[in-house]
C-alpha cells in the first residue's frame, strides 16, 4: 500500500520538492475521505489544515444570510484547498464542501508551520509553491468581478 | 475564402425561417434568401445584418457550414440594431451582406490537437469551426472545447454542449463564474481550464473567443501552458461597417478587423492588444 510520503511526491504541487522536505511534510499529513455534501472546513473555523485534493471536486463558497450559498471557485484532483493556514489569525474566510466523494490529503497547519519556521528552507519552498496559486486564483477573481458576459 | 457577391455593399433580402430563444434577450435566428441558396461560408466568418429602418450591425456566423440553406446567427439584445434584430419573428424579411472576412484556420489544425476556447456568447463564431472539425474528425487529434458562462442559467448551446460532451472523441469541459450549491460543474473562469485540458502544447492550434479581456487571460494561459504564440487564434470584434475594408471604422493598429479579421493571430496583434487607444 503506498504510503502517505509516496502519495506527497506525485502530487504536482510537491514537485521536484526535497526528499527531507517530503519527509517533514509527511509526517504533518493524513489521509481524509469527504462524501459529497460534507464540508472540508465552514467559514470563521481555525483555519488549522490544508488540503491536497486527490480525487473528487469541492466547491468554495460564501454565505449571505437569507440566501443559498454563493459557489465562487471549485477544486479538483492536484489542486490545493485552503490558504488562511499560512497567515493570522488562522481563520477560512470561507466555506469549502465536498461536491462529490473527495478524497484528499489533509496536512495539519500547526504542525507544518512549526517545522517551516524551524526550517526556512523548508519554508521557503511552501511559499515558492503557494505564491504562483494565490496569483493565479488573484487574476481570476479579477476577471470574475469585471463581469465580462454581462451586457456592456 | 472568396465570396461571390455582385455589390457587397447591397443587402440581400432574407427572410426569417426560424426564431429560437437561446437565453435572456439571446435569439438565434435562421435566415433563408428569398432567391436562390446562401453563399459558402467559412467557419468564423460573419454576415452584416440590417434591421429595416433601424440599422445594420455585424453578426457571426453560428450554424453548420456544409449547410447553404440558410444562414445561423446567434444575436444578443445590447443595442438598437441588435435589439430589433433579436426581436425579428419568422417571416420577417431581413437585409444581408457577406459573408466577411477572415474565419478560423482549420486547415492550419489538421493532424494536430484543437483547443477551443470560448466566453460567453463567443461560443456562436467557434459552432461553425466545431460542425466542420466533427465533419472531419479524422483529421485532428484531440479536440478540446473549453466554455466560460456567467452562470448555469447562461450557458449558450447547453443541449448541444451535453450531447458534444457524450462524444467519445471530444473534450468537453464547461465552467461558471458563479453558482448556487445546486450546480454540480466547474465554478471558476475558463481561463483556468486550461491547465486541466489534455492537449500536446507543441502541437495545438487553439481558437479563442469571447470578451477581449476573457481573451487576453486566455492568452496568457494559452502561452503559459506552453502553445507558441502562432498556434493561437483570436475572433476581435470593432465597430465594423462597410465590412470591406473601406470605411476605416473597424481599424486595429495597421489591419482592418472586417478584412484582416475578424481571427488574427496572436502573434500578429500581440502587442496592441491590450493597448486601450486602438
Amino acid at each position: 500500500m503506498e504510503g502517505i510520503e509516496e502519495i506527497l511526491g506525485r502530487h504536482p504541487f510537491f514537485a521536484g520538492f526535497a526528499a527531507e522536505h517530503g519527509r517533514l511534510v509527511a509526517g504533518c499529513a493524513r489521509n481524509q475521505r469527504f462524501a459529497a455534501g460534507e464540508y472540508l472546513f465552514r467559514e470563521g473555523d481555525p483555519a488549522d489544515a490544508f488540503f491536497l485534493v486527490r480525487h473528487g471536486r469541492v466547491a468554495l463558497e460564501l454565505v449571505e444570510p437569507g440566501r443559498p450559498p454563493v459557489v465562487f471557485a471549485t477544486l479538483g484532483e492536484g489542486e490545493i484547498v485552503g490558504a488562511s493556514w499560512l497567515l493570522p489569525p488562522y481563520r477560512w474566510r470561507f466555506a469549502a464542501r465536498a461536491v462529490e466523494l473527495t478524497r484528499a490529503i489533509g496536512i495539519d497547519a500547526a504542525c507544518l508551520r512549526g517545522k517551516c519556521e524551524a526550517d526556512h528552507h523548508l519554508g521557503y519552498e511552501m511559499m515558492k509553491r503557494f505564491l504562483p496559486i494565490l496569483v493565479e486564483r488573484l487574476q481570476a477573481t479579477r476577471l470574475q468581478i469585471l463581469d465580462v458576459y454581462g451586457k456592456r | 475564402m472568396p465570396v461571390a457577391l455582385a455589390d457587397p455593399c447591397l443587402p440581400q433580402p432574407y427572410r426569417v425561417e426560424r426564431r429560437r430563444r437561446e437565453l435572456a434577450g439571446t435569439v438565434t435566428l435562421e435566415l433563408a434568401p428569398l432567391a436562390g441558396a446562401c453563399p459558402a461560408f467559412a467557419p468564423g466568418q460573419f454576415n452584416m445584418l440590417y434591421a429595416f429602418g433601424v440599422g445594420e450591425a455585424a453578426i457571426s456566423l453560428s450554424g453548420d457550414p456544409a449547410s447553404r440553406a440558410t444562414f445561423v446567427h446567434t444575436v444578443r439584445h445590447v443595442g438598437a440594431v441588435s435589439g430589433a434584430l433579436a426581436g425579428l419573428e419568422p417571416g420577417a424579411t431581413v437585409g444581408v451582406r457577406g459573408p466577411f472576412g477572415r474565419g478560423w484556420p482549420l486547415a492550419a489544425a489538421e493532424g494536430a490537437d484543437v483547443l477551443v476556447v470560448a466566453g460567453g456568447l463567443g461560443l456562436a463564431p467557434l459552432r461553425p469551426a466545431i460542425y466542420a472539425i466533427l465533419a472531419r474528425r479524422e483529421r485532428y487529434g484531440r479536440v478540446v472545447i473549453l466554455v466560460g458562462s456567467r452562470s448555469p442559467a447562461e450557458i449558450l448551446y447547453r443541449r448541444e454542449l451535453e450531447r458534444w460532451r457524450q462524444r467519445s472523441d471530444l473534450e468537453v469541459r464547461v465552467t461558471v463564474d458563479h453558482a448556487d450549491a445546486g450546480w454540480r460543474g466547474h465554478v471558476g473562469v475558463v481561463p483556468a481550464l486550461i491547465p486541466r485540458a489534455d492537449f500536446d502544447p507543441q502541437d495545438t492550434l487553439a481558437l479563442v473567443c469571447g470578451p477581449e479581456v476573457m481573451m487576453r487571460f486566455a492568452a496568457n494561459a494559452l502561452l503559459a501552458a506552453g502553445i507558441k504564440a502562432g498556434r493561437i487564434h483570436l475572433s476581435l470584434e470593432r465597430n465594423m461597417k462597410c465590412a470591406i475594408g473601406l470605411c476605416g471604422h473597424c481599424q486595429f493598429g495597421p489591419s482592418f478587423v472586417c478584412k484582416d479579421g475578424p481571427v488574427m493571430g496572436l502573434e500578429r496583434i500581440a502587442e496592441i492588444l491590450a493597448v486601450p487607444e486602438i
